[in-house]
């Protein structure tokens, strides 16, 4: 077991728990004299300087480097775990682009700087956004959206943009099917649209009647994203793009199952009008917490007066900061999470276009690979008898009828076996399931080890079914009560129970 | 076996519906209940406002999940259980009691007739399960 030694791990303090007045780590002290930093400080308008002192943890250097280091090794992540989180897709964030990306060159550059001496930084940004629009299908990019959720803003905010500038403005509809990702109705309803729901058909593609009867002069768009989040393509895609076309509305991709595609086909020749890509997904830069995330949106001729800006253009061999016509606006200062951007640059131009085309293929080999096993050895595949895409969905509704272990049971278990669990009760429409997605980077002794285990958890679940129901066992925390944690979520150290804790001891 | 009373309504999305006179108090059955685990939070219909059979009128969230609840009648909404607010956990413990969710004044009692009877429901139920 690579993981939950507690042994190793000490008390879980906060690090205002170990905070004494007066400890400093000189070593890391900013050398500017108080004066000068008095001086500085009253440049700042009277109503933006703080008038307490902030409550800082005081500590030595060593105490902050054990306090985070020892925090570190309570995670499970890609660098230690097999982490086949579904639509997430946690692929192997290569160190070679960490590299790149912490060049003194780069680190260094700031936006404001002549556009003179940015001029490789720009070219750079300048090469992704071809590139995107390119294996996309797409027109142009812009890269300054900071997540996927920012970029699915973007982009139904564009899709309003170009209804409006027409006048035809009583498009009032975004539609999704029942599978999206939970941030497509969120996006239309941020926009100020009303969200029309259509279901899918039990082959899990979408109910393309239910569509027809759905589109009409109030759609603005459908929001799609192929694959599916059932784990399988959308294989009328040309056939729904033209029904939403034809009522006047646009269609919205969310590239968050790019990976299963890239090289394969493209969004723009399925009739896609615009898109977002996550790049800590598809492009293996870090993701959430370890990121910050990028997604970038990309639209066809229709849309690209309207990005978001800045974009990086060219002219005449150099680099420089555009704002498009018509802009939606800024959604971040200058081009989003550039360090990321250079990361996304890198993982490109190392793997090229045919290792980005054998990425997305080896992704959905694993995925088949894994799925077929599952089913064989008699876990229920959903939609089986159709090929998965990059992940795909098995459903525990039958060992939890008979053994009353169900899909959160397997997966806290999963974590006592060092395995990060696969995404369950997601999508929600399919009862007690996982959608796994096991990324091209797994070894396929990797993939046999998670069947192995899978297998072991069901053999408990028969015959000692408590041992699963109160897992994890081996974690540095046990089962938390997830009812508790969403009807009292306590955030907030109280500060004034850490000191009363601390005169108690002295 | 499901517990599902008599003398109530059902629909296939897992509503129960006791009617008095012309008016229908709401809820979720202990069957859907059961399948959502512990409810954390419900989004209730707003007083006064009007529906069709099978709009969406709220809804049930789970730790695991999040469902629509249809109104399973046309109506105007009259009550709604305040007490689901702060303690959306009354649904869990008592389903047909203090977990009912809302009150319809009712538009047209004909369509009481296109409702499940305890029976339909419970073999629908079983034939999911399969």
């Amino acid at each position: 077991m690579t993981i939950g030694n507690n042994s190793i791990s000490p008390p879980s303090q906060l690090i205002f728990e170990i905070s004494k007045p007066g400890r400093r780590a000189l070593s890391q002290m900013v050398s500017t004299q108080e004066a000068e930093a008095k001086a500085l400080l009253n440049e700042l308008p009277a109503a933006l300087r703080r008038e307490e002192k902030a409550r800082l943890p005081e500590v030595s250097e060593l105490q902050a480097v054990r306090h985070y280091t020892n925090l570190s090794r309570k995670n499970f992540s890609i660098d230690t775990n097999f982490y086949p989180l579904g639509s997430c897709t946690m692929k192997y964030n290569p160190r070679g682009a960490h590299r790149a990306a912490m060049n003194p060159g780069y680190l260094q550059r700031h936006p404001l700087r002549s556009q003179q001496v940015n001029q490789g930084l720009l070219k750079l940004l300048h090469e992704l956004q071809d590139w995107i629009a390119d294996l996309t299908g797409m027109q142009q990019t812009s890269l300054t959206p900071m997540a996927g959720a920012q970029g699915e803003f973007a982009g139904i905010a564009m899709i309003q943009a170009y209804h409006n500038a027409r006048g035809d403005d009583a498009r009032t509809e975004i539609i999704v099917p029942t599978a999206a990702h939970g941030t497509n109705p969120a996006t239309a309803v941020m926009c100020g649209y009303k969200v029309r729901e259509i279901p899918i058909e039990d082959s899990g593609d979408v109910d393309v009647e239910a569509l027809k009867a759905a589109v009409g002069p109030q759609t603005a768009g459908l929001m799609l994203t192929n694959p599916s989040t059932c784990g399988v393509f959308e294989r009328r895609i040309k056939e729904i793009a033209e029904i939403v076309h034809e009522a006047g509305g646009l269609l919205y991709y969310d590239g968050a199952n790019m990976n299963a595609i890239l090289g394969q086909a493209r969004p723009g020749d399925m009739g896609f009008d615009v898109l977002h890509l996550n790049l800590h997904k598809t492009f293996a830069t870090p993701h959430g917490g370890g990121g910050p995330g990028a997604g970038p949106v990309a639209v066809n001729a229709k849309l690209a007066p309207y990005l978001p800006g800045p974009v990086v253009e060219e002219k005449d061999g150099k680099y420089e900061w555009a704002t498009p016509s018509d802009s939606i606006g800024r959604l971040s200062s200058f081009m989003g999470n550039v360090g990321v951007l250079i990361r996304a640059h890198y993982y490109a131009m190392t793997l090229g276009r045919e290792g980005l085309t054998d990425a997305g293929a080896l992704a959905t080999l694993n995925a088949n690979y894994l799925m077929a096993r599952l089913e064989k050895e008699g876990f229920k595949v959903t939609f089986s008898g159709r090929r998965a895409t990059h992940e795909f969905i098995i459903s525990f509704q039958k060992e939890t009828k008979q053994y009353k272990v169900n899909a959160m049971d397997f997966a806290k278990r999963l974590l006592d076996y060092g395995f990060h669990a696969p995404t369950t009760y997601f999508p929600l429409l399919i009862p007690e399931c996982w959608l796994i997605e096991p990324t091209e980077t797994e070894a396929k002794h990797e993939l046999d080890r998670f069947v192995d285990v899978l297998i072991k958890i069901r053999e408990e679940a028969i015959n000692s079914p408590e041992v699963v129901k109160q897992a994890p066992h081996t974690l540095p925390v046990k089962r938390l009560d997830d009812v508790k944690a969403a009807r009292e979520l306590v955030l907030k150290a109280d500060f004034e129970q850490i000191d009363a804790a601390k005169a108690n001891q002295q | 076996m499901s517990n599902c009373p008599n003398d109530l309504k059902y629909t296939q999305s897992h509503e129960w519906i006791r009617i008095e006179d012309n008016i229908a108090t709401i809820g979720i059955t202990d069957h859907a209940q059961s399948e959502l685990g512990d409810l954390v939070y419900v989004e209730l219909p707003e007083e006064g406002a009007e529906f069709e059979q099978g709009d969406e009128a709220g809804v049930v969230e789970s730790v695991k999940t999040a469902s629509d609840i249809y109104a399973p009648l046309s109506g105007k909404v009259i009550a709604v259980n305040e007490l689901l607010e702060d303690a959306p956990e009354s649904i869990n413990n008592d389903a047909y009691g203090d977990g009912w969710i809302f009150q319809l004044e009712l538009s047209d009692a004909t369509e009481v007739d296109s409702l499940l009877d305890a029976d339909d429901y419970e073999a629908q139920i079983e034939s999911d399960d399969e």
